[in-house]
């Protein structure tokens, strides 16, 4: 079995912010192309801050744990400051990744992302 | 813990270390000297031998110990291909070898050879007449595994080798996962060439053999002494060897009981999962397959994701998903099989043995069910 940190584990383990948000503001659904496996992120928006977010995803134990952790960071922040969010924060946050599992970080960076365009493009055309 | 993965590797049998230990002691002879502490080194080689020869109804002088069922793979391809290759440089196989075979296939095919990887059904096995189809005056080798590592699927031997007879063209088998499993008679079945491995079968790591009729042209694949009359250099390793040929023995004397008991515990953990669990799919044959495997899909979560789980609740099992791969992708026998890779994602093998009793079914068909309703929790295809 790979060598995970604790907090990837416990993160696995214990997932945050686990479903959907009905009438969500934002939601980013991503795909990675490398294994297939799918997140959703979902993202409800005040006064440009996250205020909340929750997530769905099919993946490893990887994918499981980074997508609670992006999901945790983001909670609280500007939509800038969200944007800022990188995969390398996610996996640092989590004590790291096995190598051969830094690109499931890269679908919660993506997903956030997504998320976050989805709800611009919402707002744009409410305006 | 719960090991319920012997396809990947079995424990040792007590009795195969007993008979191991002199050798690894004070019997350190070199089977190749002269004095008696070498002559019985010899002499427990050709006992080896002989009882390997007996669980597949061979003459000991058709078994050629090699370092394992990658080795004796390699050994059966490369050294038909090099050794015939004034009459063809086609070879046949499947797509669902193990890599021992498929990866040795593919170096063959980079130096000139020409390989056909034959398709299976839904259930893993080969087609025949696509087998048939495929053969030209060129052909020299057909490989096909005897049983499949993953889904257990059991290929139908007899007529493969059949229709390579008919056609004067070698038959070599992968029986990696059938050999001490199943019984095996390469006579009556027609096998040219068969390949094994002891750690399937509760001998050690790191040795196996491979059977080569007589008559069989071949080259061997390690130039150097005159070991295994001229086919495998290298002094022997002799305390393995043993342990083989122990295993082997074991292996044919406990068969039979071992299918019964082993077989009753498999069939009641699939009947459980698959109706405890919803949108579970069985991989494999049916019936035709070894009657320790069980392989699943279970849709909408990972494998890799149910496989810590059930380590953390000390269950050991295997999956075939893209995450649980170094190369990121789904198992290549589940794909061929027609398994979508969303699918095979979901993919788990539990695969039984000798030292598991019915409370491994029973903690199992507790445990499973509850981890999968927990990813699917968090699972988007899951509503
Ligand atoms: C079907 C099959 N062939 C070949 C091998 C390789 O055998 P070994 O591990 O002895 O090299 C295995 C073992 O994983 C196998 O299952
Ligand atoms: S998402 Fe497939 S390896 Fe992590």
């Amino acid at each position: 079995m790979l060598e995970y940190s604790e907090k990837v584990i416990e993160h696995f383990r214990n997932p945050r912010n686990v479903g959907k948000i009905e009438n969500a503001d934002g939601v980013g659904k991503v795909g990675n192309p490398v294994c297939g496996d799918v997140m959703v992120i979902y993202i409800k928006v005040k006064d440009n801050k996250i205020e909340d977010c929750k997530f769905q995803t099919f993946g490893c134990a990887a994918a499981i744990a980074t997508s609670s952790m992006v999901t945790e960071l983001v909670k609280g922040k500007d939509i800038e400051e969200a944007l800022n969010i990188t995969n390398r924060t996610v996996a640092e946050a989590l004590g790291g990744l096995p190598a051969i599992k830094y690109h499931c970080s890269l679908l919660a960076e993506e997903g956030i992302r997504a998320a976050i365009e989805d709800y611009k493009r919402r707002k744009g055309s409410d305006d | 813990m719960i090991y319920l993965d012997y396809n990947a590797t079995t424990p040792l049998d007590e009795r195969v270390l007993s008979e191991m230990l002199p050798f690894l002691k004070e019997e350190y002879g070199n089977p190749s000297s002269i004095y008696s502490l070498a002559q019985r080194a010899r002499n427990a080689v050709e006992k080896a031998r002989e009882q390997l020869a007996k669980l597949i109804n061979a003459d000991p002088k058709e078994i050629i110990f090699t370092s394992g069922g990658t080795e004796a793979d390699n050994f059966a391809i490369k050294g038909i291909a090099y050794a015939n290759e004034d009459k063809g440089n086609q070879i046949i196989t499947s797509q669902i070898e193990h890599h021992a075979v498929l990866n040795t296939c593919k170096f063959l095919e980079r130096r000139g050879f020409e390989v056909t990887y034959l398709p299976v059904d839904k259930y893993g096995v080969v087609d025949l007449e696509a087998l048939e189809k495929s053969i030209t005056e060129r052909t020299i080798l057909i490989s096909i595994m005897f049983a499949n590592n993953e889904v257990g699927t059991i290929q139908p031997i007899e007529e493969i080798a059949r229709i390579a007879k008919k056609h004067g063209v070698y038959f070599h088998t992968d029986a990696v996962q059938a050999a001490g499993k199943l019984p095996i008679d390469v006579e009556e079945l027609g096998i040219d060439l068969l390949s094994l491995s002891a750690h399937k079968f509760y001998g050690p790591k790191g040795v196996g053999a491979l059977f080569v009729r007589k008559g069989v042209k071949i080259a061997p694949l390690l130039q150097g002494g005159e070991q295994e009359r001229g086919r495998r250099a290298g002094t022997e390793n002799v305390p393995g060897i043993v342990g083989l040929g122990k295993a082997a023995e074991i292996a044919k004397e406990e068969m039979e009981e071992e299918e019964k008991r082993v077989r009753k515990l498999r069939d009641e953990l699939e009947r459980r999962l698959l109706s405890k669990i919803p949108e579970v799919v069985l991989n494999g044959h049916p019936q035709n397959r070894l009657y320790n495997t069980l392989s699943i899909c279970v849709k909408y979560v990972e494998g890799e994701s149910m496989l810590i789980n059930l380590d953390r609740e000390g269950i050991c099992a295997s999956s075939g998903s893209a995450c649980t791969s170094s190369s990121l992708e789904p198992s290549h026998v589940l794909l061929a099989m027609g398994i979508p890779p969303e699918i095979a994602h979901g993919s788990l093998r539990f695969s039984f043995g000798k030292f598991n009793r019915e409370e491994d079914v029973e903690k199992v068909s507790d445990v499973l069910p509850r981890i999968v309703e927990e990813l699917r929790k968090i699972s988007p295809f899951w509503e």
